[in-house]
């Protein structure tokens, strides 16, 4: 049992398991954090919108390169993003309808528009598919020159990371820099708005610093992870923190372990779990992360401490 | 010569009293989408004055506390708080928007909200310390709501929730304060409570202005008025402005003229 344990966790760990893990965790608290200010700002379908939108955005930018590599797609999908929050903000204010239909109007469309592009040009020769844009390629993302533990400290090894698990950790860097260094602001505007904007808080260049946090978070996570793993770490971690406290600070917290507890979990569920029920193959580690990350909200539901907070008001 | 020094001089004053005044408004028109929810509105409140803003459902009262804050953008219209746009006078008013305004089932305690109230003073890019939270204390304190402090504020009932509201403005520490409908949905202990801490604050010198919906309370609660039905009807003290007439005008004939004669009575 103990040798099984160090077997699993030894070089071949290293080498095909510890990478993919942690760039599960770093997409999935990466997307957790600025999640739960959409969640509380009742935005939560924002990340759902900016991770349809990444669709045609990488589309469009093979079309325009004619490559795939990570730079254009990324560039691509950001733009894409940007342009879906500007229509969505477009929509709110010319249609005068609220914010869920706007969302709803305009990342359908964009991805509707993402999947006929697909078809009608020819981008079948390479590897941008819908399963591939839903479910990602989280395994394929080991560390070929990894010997085991010590190439942590070997500079030849470390310069062949996959390139997600950096851009990821910058990127997850920034997003918690961000929410830090904007606490107080983004705590108060996120509660009451009209109150910030009068104290001076400038709430509309906050909230679009929160989206585009938001669209980085998606964007980067939906290389490695694809867009499955991010709608569900933008709403779900958040939502069973919620349910855990009464306090910002520590919903946030929670919001980070559940995320991690989540990629954990399913990274291991995905690749053994099958193996348990006596199936030789394994099943998808982002479709695994993400209904860990369920899981977690349904326990939340049953036994979170703060579940019944709803509709308990004091009498006047 | 001296005639017109004295009206000059004369005229300065009433320049220098205008000018400075915790709120001057001219023309202010605000609107949500294509009609007017305000228009073209002045108004002036003299410092140390308690001003109820009356109207009926829909007149525009809020709009008009929000437009003069910039809370929400104005078509047209100047604003000046103590003779300044806003935004320079911003640290001497405290807002105190509709209870309903918020959703009181974000993850915060009593003691988080009035800490939101010392914003100013925490400054850039640094966090609330215990010194902040002594004073979000005392705030509470004047609002009777200390025993409160550490519950959620989804715990508490509407007249609670509207005293951390005030006590978040009273750690503001403002010249002039600025509520939008605070006695709307609380019992009669929080209106008492509220209006006690507002009568507090007009006798420090600080100026108050209150959306208000209880007719029958005006003369007890306030000095002045200022009656809106998207335009601005009328505006003065009490007894002058607070009429039959002006009423009627403001409230069409949502109010019968014998109704009035009653609250003036009451």
């Amino acid at each position: 049992m103990i040798d099984n344990l160090m077997t699993a966790l030894g070089a071949e760990f290293v080498q095909l398991s510890l990478t993919p893990t942690l760039i599960g965790i770093l997409a999935a608290v990466a997307c957790a954090l600025p999640g739960n200010f959409l969640l509380l700002r009742r935005q939560a379908l924002i990340g759902d919108a900016i991770s349809h939108v990444v669709l045609p955005g990488i589309v469009a930018a093979f079309l325009v390169t004619g490559t795939i590599t990570a730079v254009p797609m990324m560039l691509g999908a950001g733009a894409a993003a940007i342009v879906a929050v500007v229509m969505i903000e477009i929509v709110k204010r010319l249609g005068r309808v609220e914010p869920g239909a706007a969302m709803g109007l305009v990342f359908t469309t964009l991805f509707a528009a993402g999947v006929l592009f697909l078809e009608i040009t020819d981008t079948s020769s390479v590897h941008i598919d819908v399963q591939h844009a839903l479910l990602g390629n989280l395994e394929s993302l080991i560390w070929f020159d990894a010997e085991g533990w010590q190439s942590l400290v070997d500079p030849a090894a470390l310069a062949t990371l996959p390139p997600q698990l950096p851009r990821l950790a910058l990127v997850l860097v920034g997003i918690g820099l961000f929410i830090v260094l904007f606490w107080k602001e983004l705590k108060i505007s996120t509660f009451d708005a009209a109150f910030a904007g009068a104290i001076g808080i400038r709430t509309g260049l906050l909230s679009f610093a929160l989206v585009v946090a938001t669209a980085i978070a998606a964007v980067a996570a939906f290389d490695a992870v694809g867009s499955i793993i991010v709608i569900a770490m933008f709403v779900c971690p958040p939502a069973s923190a919620r349910l855990m406290t009464n306090q910002l600070g520590r919903q946030v917290g929670w919001s980070v372990v559940f995320a991690t507890i989540s990629a954990i979990l399913g990274y291991v569920f995905a690749g053994y779990g099958p193996g348990w029920f006596g199936s030789p193959y394994a099943v998808s580690a982002a479709g695994m992360i993400a209904t860990i990350s369920g899981i977690i909200m349904l326990l939340a539901c049953l036994f979170g401490p703060q579940r019944k907070r709803v509709g308990q008001q004091a009498e006047a | 010569m001296r005639n017109a020094e004295l009206i000059a001089e004369a005229g300065k004053i009433v320049d220098v009293a205008g000018k400075d005044a915790p709120l001057t408004v001219r023309g202010l028109t605000v609107s949500y989408g294509n009609k007017p929810a305000v228009f073209s509105v002045d108004a002036s409140i003299p410092a140390g004055s308690m001003t109820a803003i009356i109207g009926p459902n829909g007149a525009g009262k809020s709009t008009f506390l929000k437009g003069a804050l910039g809370v929400v953008p104005r078509l047209s219209g100047e604003v000046r708080i103590f003779g300044k746009p806003f935004h320079e006078a911003r640290d001497r008013v405290a807002y105190v928007p509709q209870r309903a305004s918020v959703d009181w089932d974000f993850p915060a305690r009593v003691i988080d909200v009035v800490l939101m109230g010392l914003y100013g003073s925490v400054g850039l890019l640094r966090l609330w310390r215990a010194r902040h939270r002594e004073q979000a204390m005392a705030c509470l304190d004047r609002v009777g709501m200390n025993d409160f402090a550490d519950r959620q504020i989804g715990q508490l009932s509407g007249g609670q929730q509207q005293r951390v509201f005030l006590a978040r403005a009273l750690a503001q520490n403002a010249e002039f304060y600025l509520l939008d409908e605070p006695f709307a949905g609380v019992d009669a202990a929080t209106e008492r409570a509220i209006v006690s801490v507002l009568k507090d604050l007009k006798s420090e010198g600080r100026t108050v202005v209150c959306v208000h919906h209880d007719l029958s309370t005006v003369p007890e609660y306030f000095d002045r008025v200022l009656l809106i039905n998207v335009r601005r009807i009328a505006e003065g003290p009490v007894d002058t402005t607070f009429t039959a007439e002006n009423l009627q005008e403001t409230y069409g004939g949502r109010l019968a003229a014998t109704h009035i004669d009653e609250l003036r009575l009451a």
